[in-house]
């Protein structure tokens, strides 16, 4: 059944791409008036997290004349987005589809990218290889962990005990890395503070997520943050029970009035804008966009009411420092377990963080 | 040490109320249907459903409790479709069921999307721990009326299925047709009936969890409770207050996870997260060998004719 559906859209596909052959100026090379870009989410667009984050920057996008915006969300990382995308390519024309979803890239976009030389498809992580992987492909991804960082300033002058909580899913690199950042922002303003961390196992489990917030809270922690798919439950859980938060991916400061601090988002609509103003000029749309506050692609959520004022002039000069380029990781710094694993001080950009797979001393918790 | 271990141990017993109240609620609604000699896999469904429209009617209506009314009707006709499909000949209820769990979750997600972003008002839970100073009592013994719902019915539902008419009714059409029909009873009437109440239970079951705990409502909101809770069911061998017990055990065997990870046990937090599960196994494969329990199965399930 999956297979004739398939070879039939293929068929479909061959008839309108000599259609639009004939009748479109498709294609990089020429200048369009006109372009349509599409976006596909793993969930709902609007979750408080990840697929929010993106939705937002699309909402920006929209109004830029000329753009026309194609949304699918809710698709899984199956076969699922191949037929998304095969279906925005030769049903709504579009010449760029932005690829949300970590497994969406292999072999899914790859695949979509062989087949369709004249689409653009951009994906969202690190994943894209020059020397092996189609030139109409490629990625764009933010150093989340620099506004983590701020996050981590503000949280260790907004709270009493010094205890800091985060709530996070897997222990993966991008995890790791915003856990650690946010460890030593809160250590440049309060050498004694630790962040305990609650691994849930799952990118969205909102029971867990609340009873992990719980936990921490009940282990003496007065500011929450977390990365998980979609903070809301745990925004909500220690709003809920009088504790001050750090959001994660989107803006949450409507969910917690009283103990709201600040958030770590990406900025998506400055890539999405490059992308666009290189389609409708006809030029060639990078393949890698990768960037943080230097390059305008991360941000902090507004200061909300749990941000004291010390918290707001640290956290406004914490951001000043990282766009002049200051490091966050400075060494010598030791790892949870008291292994020496950076050693002088590293650029916010470089390879070696890729690899982190270690929580570092001041952190509570275990990546196993 | 000590505080560690107190620490655990609250953590267990408040996530076992917290945690247990949508276990408890499905699981008393399956015993009821199973009770009649039918299998309703459709309760996720309802549980998502419900939880979606509790939330939309709180949020527009400002009362939260009339959330869960609304939550319990919805959950009355999901399972009166689920009960009417199946009295048409050569129908097979666990085939419906899964379609019925399909359709509740999809209605759910359609008409769920403006409700996402929104903050609906919550239930309100009974302050318990207030004779304590200790803030982690006060918060494990804050808890929702719901739960003692829950209680409440499961005793009434053991008393009813033991000692009233219409338990015996229930009991006999589950255990064999052939004699109720002779006795004069309808039994689709029955059946229509038990799995219709059984599914307005579901769908408080999920007023609770985007109303109360963990409080949101978004798509992912259901980590498979209503499913779970089928398997609960077998696992306490039809017994209402076994299902009790059982949904007990679940929900602070879930709160181990993370209760351990914030004294500082945080290796193979995997593992824990799995106890529940793991633990489900290990007391089926236990339990279900007993010749007892072969006597307890209601005879007419389709599931072990």
């Amino acid at each position: 059944m999956m297979k004739t559906l398939i070879s039939r859209r293929r068929l479909l596909k061959n008839g309108a791409a000599a259609l639009a052959a004939s009748t479109m100026p498709f294609g990089a090379a020429h200048a369009a008036d006109k372009i349509t870009i599409g976006a596909i989410y793993v969930g709902t667009r609007d979750d408080f997290g990840w697929n929010q984050s993106h939705a937002a920057a699309m909402d920006i996008l929209r109004q830029v004349p000329g753009v026309s915006v194609v949304e699918e969300e809710n698709v899984a990382e199956t076969d699922a987005v191949a037929k998304s995308m095969e279906s925005m390519i030769n049903f709504d024309g579009a010449n760029l589809i932005l690829a949300t979803s970590f497994g969406y890239y292999n072999p899914f976009v790859l695949d979509i990218a062989t087949q369709y030389p004249g689409v653009q498809l951009r994906h969202c992580a690190p994943l894209w290889n020059p020397d092996t992987d189609p030139q109409n492909a490629g990625s764009y991804f933010s150093y989340l962990n620099q506004a983590h960082y701020v996050n981590g300033v503000a949280a260790g002058l907004s709270s009493i005990s010094g205890k800091l909580g985060f709530v996070a899913a897997k222990p993966v690199q991008t995890v790791l890395s915003n856990c650690n950042s946010f460890l030593l922002g809160a250590r440049s303003v309060n050498p004694n503070a630790t962040v305990q961390v609650i691994f849930t196992g799952s990118w969205s489990m909102p029971v867990r997520e609340a009873e992990a917030t719980n936990a921490l809270i009940d282990a003496g922690c007065d500011v929450i943050s977390c990365h998980v798919d979609s903070p809301k439950v745990v925004i909500e859980t220690a709003e809920a029970r009088g504790v001050k938060t750090c959001g994660h991916n989107a803006d949450q400061r409507d969910l917690a009035p009283n103990g709201f601090i600040t958030g770590a988002e990406s900025n998506w609509s400055t890539t999405y804008k490059i992308y666009a103003d290189a389609l409708m000029k006809g030029e060639t749309v990078p393949n890698l966009i990768a960037g943080g506050y230097h390059n305008d692609m991360v941000m902090n959520t507004p200061f909300g009411a749990g941000a004291t004022p010390d918290a707001r002039a640290a956290a406004t000069a914490a951001i000043k420092g990282l766009k002049g380029g200051k490091p966050i990781y400075v060494g010598p710094l030791k790892d949870n377990t008291g292994k020496i694993v950076i050693e002088g001080e590293v650029d916010n950009y470089a390879p070696e963080l890729e690899t982190m797979n270690y929580l570092l001393e001041g952190i509570i918790g275990s990546t196993t | 040490m000590s505080d560690a271990v107190f620490m655990v141990m609250m953590a267990m017993f408040g996530g076992a109320i917290r945690v247990s109240t949508p276990f408890l609620l499905v699981a008393l609604g399956e015993t009821l249907t199973e009770k009649t000699g039918r299998i309703n896999l459709g309760l996720e469904g309802n549980l998502v459903l419900g939880a979606m429209v509790a939330y939309a009617t709180s949020y527009s209506t400002g009362s939260p409790w009339l959330g869960v009314l609304a939550a319990a009707g919805t959950g009355t006709v999901l399972s009166a479709g689920h009960g009417w499909i199946c009295k048409l000949p050569k129908v097979n209820d666990i085939a419906v069921g899964i379609a019925f769990m399909t359709l509740g979750t999809g209605l759910a997600f359609f008409f769920g999307k403006p409700f996402i972003q929104p903050t609906a008002p919550r239930l309100d839970a009974i302050e318990l721990g207030n004779w304590s100073s200790n803030p982690q009592v006060q918060q494990a013994l804050k808890i929702n009326p719901l739960f003692f719902v829950g209680l409440a019915l499961a005793v009434v539902l053991w008393w009813m299925l033991k000692n009233t008419r219409w338990g015996l009714i229930i009991r006999m059409t589950g255990d064999n047709a052939a004699a109720a029909r002779a006795m004069g009873i309808s039994v689709d009437r029955v059946r229509l009936v038990a799995t219709a109440a059984g599914g307005s239970l579901a769908g408080i079951a999920g007023a609770f969890l985007s109303l109360y705990y963990p409080g949101s409502w978004n798509e992912s909101l259901s980590s498979g409770q209503g499913l779970m809770a089928v398997a609960l069911v077998i696992f306490a061998r039809w017994s209402p207050i076994r299902c009790v017990w059982a949904a007990l055990l679940f929900g602070a065997s879930g709160a181990l996870g993370p209760a351990l990870q914030s004294i500082g046990i945080s290796k193979g937090y995997y593992f824990f997260n799995a106890a529940p599960y793991i633990l489900t196994l290990i007391i089926m494969v236990l339990s279900a060998r007993s010749q007892k329990a072969a006597h307890e199965v209601p005879g007419e399930l389709s599931i072990v004719k």
